[in-house]
């Protein structure tokens, strides 16, 4: 075999990619070739449908992929969590039964971790799990859970002892979300969309094999998820690669690629408004002519040198990375300016549309965009953690302040909760 | 943008602040800061010598033909940052930076960069006329025969410097005159809130002056960038020095029987507290990288640099004085020191209202729409 380089996998790829990829295939025939290759996920483990490749190997693979337009495996959604939280915390029969399925794409997964009761204290979860002979039994309720609705499996946290300590009563499983006891209601948001949904579990149903690492460990589980999603947030900053259009030939596969892409990014649609839509401030300004009005361009200069700053805030953290140093404050703000970015962005277009900002669908601005950023900025600074969790992180990880007291010690069952 | 923007300091640069850092921490504690706030020049000419003949200081952005080290703005903000740090009083800023932002641009080849690099004068820049104007418009001072006739306001180190650059009308528009005799000239010391910059009016009753160059409102405009993102630098430093100390001390005072360090409502303001530090870093180190890759927008990015710094600046200063609680208010504190260069940095080269104004107005010109104007 030859040697690992971006060279000699680039060739081998290619090379591959040249006798197999058909645009006219279906989706699940090309993606279980991918799996059966190697290509789906070069990054997983070679014992697992992967080449064990490192972050610079794969991008040679989507350059290549991306170079002639062919399919790669499935990536959106929650998918990619549930398999790394399987990989490294799953049996033989488990990854053998979701991972190939999760590449093809055939199964899509859900994130059951959130509760009415427990939202910044993830770990106060009170759906519970009961062994009862070779089933676990499952009541509970939980929210903001995105594409539960179209959802087969299920992550699932859940307290199986209610006498441990409140993070070591809870427990991992993999629950299939197609069953009657499991009852999925869209949320909707002050916004109108419903990108979340509620989930209730009444006497829901999980087969004892189903339960993921060891009874008593969920926490644990939960945070490699949780790890992950906080990786994968970082790199969906970057930046996309080049790619010539012209070199890609169109099939079948590409529509039915679009079909899925539609159903699985639906939910996200209005997160770019919730961001604030900086983009849109300075065009607005000077098409409105607003950007004569003294104090929109003070407002709209704060904006833009947030951003400006807060980009290179967080270029800053990754030249630091790459030069192999140790990472400083900077690598964990970036979830907080957002915050503060979004809420000045939000200030500005409301000086621009001025009474406008009262219109929202086709009367308003922007086909209704500046209505809906104005209602949907205040999500920004709570989920993935608000603000003052983040706060509280920076303060105590970052710059080594003293932790919270804590009052949530003891049995789980004596604790203080919703 | 001709260059591409450097994100991390090499590690030459990270070497050279660690240098720098080492010498002004022993050289220029605040004991000493103090004690130069009580004298006539306000610095300390053996200390000077020192960062002269040991760290090469006054020539550090001056071509080497010229004598100098030859290093970019980025190691010249470098050196702001950590004389901003120390608040070590100096004629580092308007003799190595202002001076030598004026002459790069309008006059590389003029001798007196020489006489700059090797420490043998110190340069003040006579700009201002009023309390705002940083724009060529306003100068009425003006030079006839080689006699300047005018007033010039917050000179910078004015009343002690060897050499005057002064920025006058003359009959080809605005020229740059420099002013070596101490003949038909009065410098008066002005009283100042910050004593760490010491500013003069001078006024000039045909002093006789030499031609460096004549002034492009483009080249002022270069000038302005370069002194702001130095200052941008240099502010930055305070900013860290400020936040080092109010963190240290929220660890060690103690009320109701817990330091104020573990309260969350201390916790809370720490954490935003480092966010606009880091802001405020992001901004002026992209500015000072963007002089060195020769960025075409480099009026924007000083604007904005100058601008969020600023805030940052008189935040952190009112944030630091508030978690000390009373101390922080007392004259034998350090923080007042700090918190006083903040508000003479915050006006310096512009308030941040203008400089974002500033922004906008580049904003404008370069858009391809042009848009409506109200």
């Amino acid at each position: 075999m030859s040697e690992l380089t971006a060279e000699n996998v680039r060739q081998e790829v290619r090379a591959w990619l040249k006798a197999n990829w058909d645009p006219n295939l279906s989706l699940v025939a090309w993606r279980n070739k991918l799996v059966d290759a190697g290509w789906g996920q070069p990054e997983w483990p070679t014992e697992w449908y992967g080449r064990g490749f490192s972050a610079e190997l794969v991008r040679v693979i989507e350059q290549e992929f991306a170079r002639i337009g062919a399919v790669s495996g499935a990536k959106s959604g929650i998918r990619l969590l549930a398999a790394a939280t399987l990989l490294e915390h799953g049996t033989d029969d488990h990854k053998r039964k979701y991972l190939r399925r999760i590449i093809t794409g055939e199964d899509t997964w859900c994130q059951l971790f959130s509760e009415p009761g427990s939202g910044s204290d993830l770990a106060g979860s009170t759906t519970r799990a009961d062994l009862q002979g070779d089933n676990w039994i499952i009541n509970g309720q939980k929210v903001w859970t995105t594409s539960a609705h179209h959802a087969d499996w299920g992550l699932l946290l859940a307290r199986t002892d209610w006498d441990a300590p409140k993070h070591k009563g809870l427990t991992f499983f993999v629950i299939d979300m197609h069953q009657p006891g499991v009852v999925v209601q869209p949320l909707k948001q002050m916004n109108g969309h419903a990108s979340f949904n509620q989930v209730f579990m009444t006497d829901a149903v999980v087969a004892r094999e189903n339960l993921v690492s060891k009874i008593g460990n969920g926490w644990a589980v939960a945070m490699t998820t949780l790890a992950h999603e906080r990786r994968r947030a970082d790199g969906l900053r970057s930046g996309a690669a080049d790619v010539d259009r012209q070199a890609i030939v169109r099939g079948s596969i590409h529509e039915e690629e679009a079909r899925e892409n539609a159903t699985v990014m639906a939910p996200y649609t209005w997160y770019p408004q919730r961001a604030g839509r900086v983009d849109l401030a300075l065009p607005q300004a000077l098409a409105t002519g607003r950007v004569g009005d003294p104090v929109v361009r003070q407002e709209l200069a704060k904006l833009l040198s947030l951003a400006s700053a807060a980009e290179w805030t967080a270029r800053r953290a990754r030249a630091t990375q790459q030069a192999g140093k140790a990472q400083g404050p900077e690598g964990s703000l970036g979830k907080l300016v957002a915050s503060h970015v979004a809420r000045q962005a939000q200030k500005v277009h409301t000086l621009i549309a001025d009474m406008n900002s009262m219109l929202s669908g086709s009367d308003g601005p922007e086909n209704g965009i500046i209505a809906e950023i104005l209602v949907s900025v205040p999500a920004v600074s709570i989920a993935g953690g608000t603000d003052e969790i983040q706060r509280n992180i920076i303060a105590e990880r970052v710059l080594d302040m003293p932790k919270e007291p804590r009052f949530d010690e003891g049995p789980f069952r004596d604790i203080p909760r919703n | 943008m001709s260059g591409a923007i450097n994100f991390a300091h090499t590690e030459e640069q990270s070497l050279f602040r660690d240098s720098l850092r080492k010498f002004l921490h022993a050289a220029s504690p605040t004991s000493r800061v103090r004690q130069m706030q009580t004298t006539e020049s306000g610095f300390d000419p053996q200390l000077w010598a020192r960062m002269n003949q040991e760290l090469a200081l006054p020539g550090i952005a001056i071509a080497e033909s010229q004598g100098g080290s030859g290093f970019g703005w980025v190691e010249l903000c470098i050196a702001a940052e950590e004389t901003g740090y120390a608040l070590t009083p100096s004629p580092f800023f308007a003799s190595s930076v202002m001076a030598v932002a004026v002459l790069n641009t309008i006059a590389p080849n003029d001798p007196l960069l020489a006489r700059l690099a090797c420490g043998e004068v110190r340069a003040a820049t006579a700009l201002l006329e009023g309390p705002a104007g940083w724009q060529t418009e306003c100068f009425t001072c003006r030079v006839n025969q080689h006699r300047a006739v005018g007033v010039k306001q917050f000179v910078i180190d004015g009343a002690t410097a060897d050499v005057l650059l002064v920025f006058a009308a003359d009959a080809e528009g605005i020229g740059l005159y420099v002013l070596e005799e101490a003949t038909a000239v009065e410098r008066q010391p002005l009283t100042v809130i910050d004593p760490t910059r010491r500013l003069a009016r001078v006024t000039f009753t045909g002093a006789p002056v030499r031609i460096a160059g004549t002034v492009s409102p483009a080249q002022f405009e270069r000038i302005i960038d370069l002194c702001s993102i130095a200052l941008a630098n240099e502010m930055v430093g305070g900013i860290s020095r400020l936040f080092d100390d109010t963190l240290a001390f929220t660890r060690l005072r103690v009320q109701f029987g817990r330091t104020i360090a573990s309260f969350q409502a201390i916790k809370h303001r720490m954490a935003e507290l480092l966010l606009q530090v880091e802001l405020a870093r992001s901004a002026a180190y992209y500015a000072a990288q963007a002089v060195d890759a020769g960025a075409a927008n480099l009026s924007y990015v000083a604007s904005l640099a100058k601008s969020t710094v600023s805030d940052a600046y008189i935040f952190t200063a009112q944030e630091a004085i508030q978690l000390h609680g009373g101390i922080g208010f007392t004259w034998d504190h350090d923080t007042q020191l700090w918190f006083k260069r903040a508000k003479s940095s915050e006006v310096l080269f512009g308030t941040s209202a203008w400089h974002r104004d500033r922004m906008i107005r580049h904003l404008e010109e370069n858009s391809v729409a042009g848009g409506k104007r109200a």
